[in-house]
């Protein structure tokens, strides 16, 4: 690494911290700037991008579909919804299980009354789901299409379970009526302050382990695997291991990205874990640019704050915008937003001169998107 | 297994529903030995690599490894394990990550613990990247090593795989026509790297291009129909008549075949 490549390495290492300070700053300054329903957006939209961030781990970097994250991310909700509506209950039995004659706290509600315990559940309990899952698929060599299939399986399966069991998960309405967290009233300003700014910090570590994964010689084995899974065998690693602990990861992300939305949101209901909130996951990644962090997050904020201005404008006929986008993504921008965005700045670079000389010998095709010849 | 072999293959039948690929088919190795395996198309001389690597499970027959950790019988383990223990396998169409540079390709081949742990945590020692720069500089990629390797020439892709198997540090390398496809400088090129291979490990080459076998001076072993038609040097192949007969009929009348 010598000359122009060297330098411009090291240029590009510091505009990529100066990046990344400046977007912690916009984000930890936002409380300043915002009005409170937009900081309440704003909070939302940070929790789904933690699992865009999760999802892209799976899929844009390991090859992995998964159209089921809505199950993940709605276990994690549900976790910390018990927990929210046990303190709200004080004591007592919660109102949906007093009207569907239950006389006693069911066990499993027990452990959510300790927020560390529910917090710590609703990491876990979708991780070992995912785990679980991983083990009986990847391990038989079941994956692409097939696999995809059984997520949304899965997505059926536990909504059609949360909607049956009325008596222990409140049916179709869900868990509401959340008052105080830690004996702080929810609603209160301070509260929703310091709920957006745990938001931020859970998001920022969410990133950091994820690009210190992709990072890892483990990232590269992971690209390796969505490239030819077959050949990673001859290689002698074993990629359902690696793909298991991914799935994992990924599920665990979506978790703890679904017990910030609970409080951000103060609700949720088994839609919210459905067939269409895990389709519309993919849409921000795929949108965003797979196979690139920033891509994953861009997404998912363009692509709700884009649904959140079109479904005040046109609340009849948004989800066709949002259907014209994805085919627009997909024909035009394989590489989504990020590699739009990426395309850009290297248009640009050519043009002051600099150029990256690894790169220069690359199809415009091929730079920034993942498809492999 | 006799003791002088490394991999001793013997009455391996394949059968892929009801049709036998291979059948009742023996073959032995000796240490540091190069072998060549011909025979017409659909001899079975693909689906023998893919025994010896896991890929296929014989219905019959049994393949004994003699590897670092002591003999093995292949049948009964998994690709992975395989690999682990010391075989390696390259297959016909070159099959590296397209979506990794040439170096990451290189680095995640390279023989070392390859559980998610060991691999979350590893770095790029001085040692490792020096093994990669040598190797490197063997396949004649040191010009491309920061390149995408779904963009290098064909020839190039393959000796970048040829290359990833070495540093796997495979006992046994199976090589599936390693010049399919190649001109014939790159032909020439391939043939000087086997060279070099050899002279550290034990090598089975499945190859077409009989020009390119006869530039090595080593045991030749015909297949046809999924059995063993003769084993021996390349003369004694070419004069034996059951083997122009199947194989080498053709370009007998050509001109071929002395």
């Amino acid at each position: 690494m010598t000359g122009w490549t060297g330098l411009w390495s090291d240029r590009r290492r510091v505009w990529l911290l100066l990046g990344y300070a400046a977007a912690a700053a916009a984000l930890f300054a936002a409380p300043l700037y915002l009005s409170d329903f937009r900081l309440n957006l704003l909070a939302k939209f940070l929790a789904f991008a933690i699992v865009a961030l999760g999802l892209d781990l799976l899929w844009g970097y390991t090859g992995v579909l998964s159209l089921g994250h809505g199950v993940f991310f709605g276990l994690g909700a549900y976790a910390m919804g018990m927990h929210l509506k046990l303190t709200a209950s004080g004591g007592r039995l919660p109102d949906f299980m007093d009207w569907s004659g239950l006389a006693k706290l069911p066990w499993f509600w027990q452990p959510f009354k300790y927020f560390p315990v529910a917090v710590l559940l609703g990491i876990l309990i979708p991780s070992l789901l995912a785990l679980f899952l991983g083990f009986f698929t990847f391990r038989n060599r079941i994956k692409g299409v097939y696999f995809t299939i059984l997520t949304q399986a899965l997505v059926i399966i536990v909504t059609t379970l949360f909607v049956g069991q009325q008596a222990y998960t409140g049916g179709t309405n869900g868990l509401t009526g959340f008052t105080k967290l830690l004996g702080s009233p929810l609603r209160s300003d301070s509260m929703k302050t310091a709920l957006y700014l745990a938001t931020v910090i859970a998001l920022i570590a969410a990133y950091a382990l994820c690009r210190y994964l992709t990072k890892s010689r483990m990232g590269k084995v992971l690209r390796a695997i969505r490239d030819g899974e077959n050949r990673v065998r001859f290689l002698g690693y074993n990629p359902a291991t690696y793909q298991m602990a991914t799935f994992a990861v990924s599920g665990a992300l979506a978790g703890l990205a679904g017990m910030l939305f609970v409080l951000h949101v103060g609700i949720i209901s088994p839609s919210m874990m459905g067939i269409v909130p895990s389709i519309e996951m993919i849409l921000w990644v795929a949108i965003g640019g797979r196979g690139t962090l920033v891509g994953a997050l861009i997404g998912a904020l363009a692509l709700n704050y884009a649904k959140s201005g079109l479904s005040e404008a046109y609340p009849e006929i948004w989800t066709i915008f949002l259907g014209l986008l994805f085919i627009v993504v997909t024909v035009f921008l394989p590489g989504g937003i990020a590699g739009l965005i990426r395309k850009g700045a290297e248009s640009l670079r050519n043009k002051t001169g600099r150029r990256n000389e690894h790169e220069s010998g690359v199809h415009p095709v091929l730079r920034g998107s993942n498809r492999s010849v | 297994m006799s003791q002088a072999s490394i991999l001793s293959c013997e009455e391996v039948t394949v059968a892929f529903d009801g049709f036998k690929a291979v059948q009742g088919m023996s073959l032995s190795l000796e240490p540091g030995e190069l072998r060549f395996l011909i025979g017409p198309n659909g001899a079975g001389k693909t689906t023998m690599l893919d025994v010896i690597c896991g890929k296929v499970k014989p219905v019959s027959g049994s393949v004994s490894f003699r590897s670092r950790a002591g003999v093995v019988d292949i049948t009964k383990r998994k690709e992975h394990k395989i690999a682990e223990l010391g075989i390696g396998r390259k297959f016909q169409t070159p099959s590296i990550f397209a979506g990794l540079t040439v170096m990451e390709n290189l680095e995640i081949a390279m023989s070392q613990n390859r559980g998610v742990w060991a691999t979350l945590r590893a770095s790029l020692t001085r040692r490792e990247s020096e093994r990669i720069d040598e190797e490197l500089a063997l396949i004649g990629l040191g010009d491309h090593r920061h390149a995408r390797a779904g963009l290098l020439s064909h020839g190039q892709k393959q000796w970048l795989e040829i290359g990833m198997m070495l540093l796997q540090e495979p006992e046994i390398l199976l090589l599936d026509e390693p010049v399919a496809g190649m001109t014939d400088r790159e032909t020439d090129k391939t043939g000087e790297l086997l060279q070099e291979i050899v002279k550290r490990r034990t090598v089975v080459v499945v190859e077409h291009d009989m020009e390119f076998v006869r530039n090595f001076a080593s045991k030749v072993t015909v297949m046809h129909e999924g059995k063993l038609l003769k084993d021996g040097t390349m003369d004694e192949i070419q004069s034996d008549d059951r083997v122009a007969e199947v194989y080498l009929g053709k370009r007998r009348d050509a001109h071929a075949v002395g």
